[in-house]
């Protein structure tokens, strides 16, 4: 066994797993809280991914740009709910899925219109384009490691933010009774948009984030966020904690499978057949996973307390 | 009222006459997701060639309808079929994928029309599933990295590690490699296609497997995505890059725009290069450049030929398209001016052409392009021509 690839594989499942948990983590605030399923989640990571993109290319310098985009994502947030989203909260889940589907559709014709179909690939300073060395052999993208280290500062504060501060206490509490909450003379509807506006800047967050590596593209979203409704669902919709867990568990059997797989066939068919049959399987362990987790808990691993 | 209807019955006369005077032509292509960028490409030559020939083939005005395959070859059966079918086109030509190509083939070929594939060439269209209505105006997948498992030997690189996508045209690229090149293969990784953008996994297997070079194909952006995290991997001077299909055109202009000149130097086989020396290529180039502001793509190339090898079929029949033998034989000979040079058909109309050695450098006023540095193969045919019933 290779320590030292074992040890790269799980940093960079480490990485995938956060990034999911960015993208994830709005989505279930959204959709445990507000009860609204939007497929449009993803198409707010495209956008936030392009609108750093541009960015960088203007003022030339990846981390200012990031910080400029960060709140103009939370802006394009709260115009989307409250353009399409807050007409739709009544409806059913149906509508839900029509209404922000189409919004899907809106969005990337809008950045094919505004970006162009070709993408934009981000260049980054070049103290985050090298490779940290963390013992021997073990060299690691340095900007692999900056995702890393984001991921875990904003969990950390989104742990924060939902037990100990009031906001999180009004987010909680919205959760579980709603109506209660407005009775006892909260904004409930700023309350939603500020929510949903937070869920844009995460999920923008982790756009502009994973730009640099594989470039901005039209529907890039939509890959990302049929995983992050996979992390939501092993999680438990609406828990902060059950993202976090499931996103790590599925970056890590993500990069681990796809890594692995192929060397663990080959040790009971030929090599020719491992080569092809690993890749099929290692792309279905995550479903797999969350069937499992549907049969054995179909809450899943970790559903809020008050529902 | 009656003048009405006289008018009417007119005016359809006057259509069905001006169809009668026109060459349908159907091209699939990929105009939405990501990937619509190539198909662009393609649309912006296809366009240009058939301001070229005055939109005319012969005295037969030009038709063209373009089609989304939305990068599916579910869709792009769906589009085929109509344009078959619906719009009853007389030939249908475009196909970036192979999968998708593979999907749509038996619609068009099954109504008598002729296809024309502008990119994709999946192994068995040229070998068992070869048809005489069926021509390419690009290449066999397996081709143009057995070009560069031939460049690999001459290089002296003993071992490689392959990384590649899952999918028809991926799996023709690492079996035309893996044909050529003597040296030894240290691993194998096929990638989930076309969703996978993240190749860290794969490049850190690359690493730790100790071979001394990597052969990847990533087309599209893909590719682009590719080649930023093989730089921030810092694998260029461990684990040299050979690539087919994964630096292009579309590319290249995106590198350059973020100053990412790792990219510079950079090798790859390819038929083609906008710096081929005769009079269409030239032509082409050019006005692609004065229209478009960027060099065109090999894609494009593919596309503009394949509009000239309609033309020549159309006017070697004089205009009379039910008169497939004679467009058949026309399109055998490829007497038609490619922007490659010349080159031949074989038995399963698959071109037999020379594969070149193409390097990113600077051109004249600081754009990123490619010139030739060698030529790898004089008349190169694929190997599957030898199961192909045709003759």
């Amino acid at each position: 066994m290779d320590y030292t690839l074992l040890f790269a594989q799980v940093l960079n499942g480490l990485q995938l797993g956060l990034l999911l948990f960015l993208v994830a983590s709005g989505l279930t605030l959204v959709f445990g809280i507000l009860d609204f399923v939007n497929l449009a989640h993803g198409s707010i990571y495209m956008v936030g991914a392009f609108i750093c993109a541009s960015l960088t290319l203007l003022v030339g310098n990846f981390l200012l740009a990031v910080l400029i985009a960060l709140p103009l994502t939370g802006l394009v947030g709260y115009a989307v709910e409250r353009v399409v989203a807050r007409k739709l909260y009544d409806k059913d889940h149906l509508d839900h899925v029509l209404g922000t589907f189409g919004l899907v559709l809106v969005l990337d014709t809008l950045a094919q219109i505004i970006w162009g179909p070709a993408g934009i690939t981000v260049p980054l300073p070049a103290w985050l384009n090298g490779q940290v060395e963390l013992f021997d052999g073990a060299l690691i993208p340095s900007f692999r490691l900056l995702i890393i280290g984001t991921g875990l500062v904003v969990a950390g504060g989104l742990f924060w933010l939902v037990n100990y501060t009031r906001l999180g206490m009004l987010i909680r509490a919205g959760a579980s009774n709603r109506t209660m909450v407005s009775a006892l003379g909260i904004d409930i509807q700023f309350l939603f948009a500020l929510v949903f506006a937070l869920g844009a800047v995460l999920a923008g967050l982790a756009g502009m984030l994973i730009s640099p590596i594989t470039g901005t593209s039209i529907g890039m979203g939509g890959q990302i966020i049929i995983t992050a409704f996979v992390v939501i669902i092993i999680g438990g919709v609406g828990s902060m904690k059950g993202a976090f867990i499931a996103a790590l568990l599925i970056g890590l059997i993500d990069t681990l499978g796809r890594s692995f797989l192929d060397t663990l066939f080959a040790l009971v068919m030929s090599e020719n057949a491992a080569e092809t049959a690993a890749p099929a399987i290692a792309a279905m362990m995550i479903y797999i996973l969350m069937a499992i987790v549907l049969v054995v808990k179909p809450q899943g691993l970790f559903p809020p307390k008050v529902r | 009222m009656k003048k009405l209807i006289s008018a009417a019955l007119a005016a359809t006369m006057l259509t069905s006459l001006a169809q009668a005077a026109e060459v349908k032509i159907g091209f699939v292509t990929t105009l939405t997701t990501g990937a619509a960028v190539i198909g662009k490409d393609q649309e912006k030559a296809v366009n240009l060639a058939i301001e070229h020939m005055g939109g005319k083939m012969g005295d037969l005005d030009v038709n063209l309808i373009f089609a989304d395959d939305g990068f599916k070859p579910e869709t792009g059966k769906q589009v085929t079929d109509k344009l078959v079918k619906q719009d009853n086109v007389d030939i249908v030509a475009g196909y970036i994928w192979s999968h998708v190509l593979l999907a749509s083939r038996k619609s068009v070929l099954d109504a008598g029309k002729f296809l024309i594939t502008a990119n994709a060439g999946p192994g068995p269209v040229a070998g068992k599933l070869c048809h005489e209505n069926f021509f390419s105006s690009s290449w066999q997948n397996d081709e143009t990295p057995m070009a560069m498992g031939e460049v690999l030997n001459q290089k002296g690189v003993k071992s490689i590690y392959i990384i590649a996508p899952n999918y028809a045209a991926g799996k023709g690229m690492v079996a035309g490699v893996k044909r050529t090149f003597k040296g030894e293969i240290m691993g194998t990784d096929m990638t989930t296609w076309p969703t996978q953008l993240d190749f860290s996994a794969e490049l850190a297997k690359a690493k730790a497997s100790g071979a001394e070079g990597l052969f990847v194909f990533y087309p599209g952006k893909a590719g682009g995505a590719f080649m930023k995290q093989y730089q921030q991997a810092g694998l260029k001077d461990s684990l040299p890059l050979y690539t087919t299909f994964t630096v292009d055109a579309l590319s290249l202009p995106k590198f350059q725009a973020a100053d990412f000149t790792d990219v510079l130097g950079s090798q790859f086989t390819q038929q083609w290069d906008p710096t081929i020396d005769n009079e269409q290529n030239k032509r082409f180039v050019a006005d692609f450049r004065a229209k478009h502001g960027s060099y065109p793509s090999f894609y494009a190339a593919q596309a503009y030929d394949s509009i000239f090898l309609i033309k020549s079929a159309v006017e070697a029949v004089g205009g009379d398209l039910s008169n497939m033998d004679g467009m058949r034989a026309a399109m055998e000979s490829a007497s038609y001016p490619s922007v490659r040079g010349e080159y031949t058909y074989g038995n399963n109309h698959m071109p037999i052409q020379a594969y070149y050695l193409r390097e990113v450098v600077k051109d004249d006023d600081g754009n990123w392009t490619t010139k030739i540095v060698q030529t790898v193969y004089e008349a190169h045919q694929d190997i599957y021509a030898k199961d192909c019933a045709l003759n």
